[in-house]
């Protein structure tokens, strides 16, 4: 063979392996995390730690039981605030791409998504922790619906800029107005671009720890009163995890762990449900 | 001539400064087929669309003059009611792929909140594919959805999902030109069945197509109506020189 043939053979050999590395070398920090969280965490979970309240310092035991019922219940609340705002600009934006109010939304969007999640739990603090008096489950829930609001509605506009203009004209000239062509074509056509928005709004605050140091503020007790301070899982790593105490560097492993892995859950769900739900056109 | 089905009166179409369809003229009588016909970019779509008010959709799209259903201007009627008067099956076939088929044949009266009864439901999907030459070849997937059909077959259910909503004037923006030679056969011949309660409008880009399924051929360009006639005489005998120039192919 040519020499100059077999020197690009090689050559091109060197470049596939390099990719391959430095693709490995992406992964690798992911996967080291995942081990270690696995290694610390997974020994502290049995169903004790999932149903118990922490126990005081000195006594070994209790979980977490009330910072999963918190992220629960403070999640849940941030969506209900942000999917139906969030879905129903994200159609505003697909449906008006040219006029002032549309841009000048885009760009609120935008700045909104840049906004350090530390900013938002201040302004929260000041807009409604200090004139309700207290901190409380729902001001976090709040903070956590705005961080929300900017991947709602960024996925919920391209996935609808996608759906071809033919199916809204199919509804029009069957004589469907407007606001059910919207509803009923465009919004269902869209399902699982919205839902996967949805899905990675949620994984992606579920761990967010500033917006909640000053409005859900944290709780050793278990509560499901939202107008009271709760527990929540980062918060609860936060705060166990810079403690002095040996057991509740414990619980803020398991507490990772679980985080972590709801986290994954969410993420797979989402590609799921992307996949059994997605319209072909 | 008997009274005609609808008439257009001075209309003009614009899409801003562009003037696409420039003060058109025309009388359709009852279940006739008329073709439209004329070289690319010559207004025929946008004549359409004005008929059922889907060109005021367009950003920045105008029109102005009269199109009379029997003696009614729809540009005083709801844009809503017209288009339920005149149904519309595009160029290219634009089934509801989230719906099954028999969902996509009464989507009209689904999506628009009209409660029907499982008989009638039943009925209206069976008629509508029926007189749409599919039902034979699909009754046994009715569960299925729409985009599994072929293209063909597709056109033929939006044109059955048009015919299900009853309306008097039925408007077809090439309906073949995404299509085979058979179905596209299987389309012509259904036409001539649907002419007996109905008032059809045919764009076509094919003059062996217009000569074959219309009673009356009407030739535009460049945003004008320059002939309407009898099919038969504007093939055999047309006035216009431009005419001429196209039925023998001089430009397409
Ligand atoms: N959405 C649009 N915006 C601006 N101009 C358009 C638009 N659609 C069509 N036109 C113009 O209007 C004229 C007529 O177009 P059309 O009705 O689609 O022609 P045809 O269907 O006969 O090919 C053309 O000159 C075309 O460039
Ligand atoms: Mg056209």
């Amino acid at each position: 063979m040519d020499v100059r043939l077999k020197y690009r053979v090689v050559k091109s050999k060197l470049v596939q392996v390099l990719i391959i590395m430095l693709a490995f070398t992406i992964t690798l920090p992911l996967l080291l995390i995942i081990i270690y969280i696995f290694k610390e965490g997974i020994t502290e979970i049995n169903w004790a730690f999932l149903t118990q309240i922490p126990k005081p310092v000195g006594e070994a035991g209790g979980g977490i039981a009330n910072a999963l019922a918190g992220s629960l219940i403070i999640v849940f609340t941030a969506s209900v605030i942000s999917v139906p705002i969030g879905i129903m600009g994200g159609i505003y934006f697909s449906e008006n791409k040219n006029c002032w109010l549309s841009n000048w939304g885009q760009i609120s969007v935008d700045v909104l998504q840049g906004v350090p999640s530390i900013v938002v739990g201040i302004v929260i603090y000041f807009w409604i922790v200090k004139p309700l008096g207290g901190f409380s489950a729902f001001s976090g829930s709040i903070a956590l619906a705005i961080m929300m609001l900017p991947i709602i509605i960024r996925s919920t506009e391209e996935t609808l800029k996608l759906i071809p203009s033919s199916l809204k004209e199919a509804g029009f000239a069957l004589g469907i107005p407007y606001h059910r062509v919207i509803l009923k074509i465009i919004l269902p056509c869209g399902l699982s671009g919205i839902l996967s928005g949805v899905l990675l709004s949620i994984a992606r605050i579920a761990g967010e720890t500033a917006p909640l140091l000053f409005t859900a503020f944290g709780n050793p007790y278990f509560s499901t009163d939202i107008s009271k301070p709760m527990q929540s899982l980062p918060l609860l790593v936060f705060n166990y995890a810079t403690s002095p105490y040996e057991d509740w560097h414990k619980l803020a492993w398991g507490a990772a762990l679980i985080l972590l892995f709801t986290v994954l859950l969410l993420n797979i769900i989402t590609k799921l449900t992307t996949k059994k739900w997605n319209v072909q056109f | 001539m008997e009274r005609p089905v609808l008439t257009s009166k001075k209309l003009n179409a614009y899409f801003g400064s562009v003037h696409a369809v420039k003060n058109v003229n025309i009388e359709i009588s009852a279940n006739n087929i008329l073709a439209i016909m004329g070289p690319s970019g010559c207004g025929k779509t946008t004549f359409l669309r004005c008929i059922n008010r889907l060109h005021e959709l367009t950003p920045g799209a105008t029109s102005n003059g009269k199109i009379l259903l029997h003696d009614k201007n729809i540009y005083d009627m709801h844009p809503v009611f017209a288009r339920l008067k005149i149904g519309m099956v595009f160029q290219r076939p634009n089934p509801f792929p989230n719906l099954n088929i028999f969902d996509n044949v009464i989507a009209g009266y689904k999506l628009n909140g009209l409660k029907l009864n499982k008989v009638n439901k039943e009925r209206i999907v069976e008629d509508s594919l029926t007189k749409a030459a599919l039902w034979k070849e699909v009754k046994d997937s009715l569960h299925k959805k729409g985009t599994f059909l072929s293209g063909g077959q597709q056109q033929r259910l939006c044109i059955a999902r048009a015919i299900a909503m009853e309306p008097e004037v039925l408007l077809l923006d090439e309906p073949t030109s995404a299509l085979d030679p058979v179905s596209t056969a299987s389309i012509e011949e259904l036409l001539h069945e649907l002419k007996k309660n109905l008032t059809i409008i045919v764009v076509t880009h094919n003059m062996q197509q217009a000569a074959r399924i219309s009673d009356r051929t009407a030739f535009f360009y460049m945003g004008a109506l320059i002939e309407y006639d009898n099919t038969k005489n504007i093939f055999t005998s047309p006035k216009d020189t431009r005419t001429q120039n196209y039925i023998t192919g001089r430009f397409s």
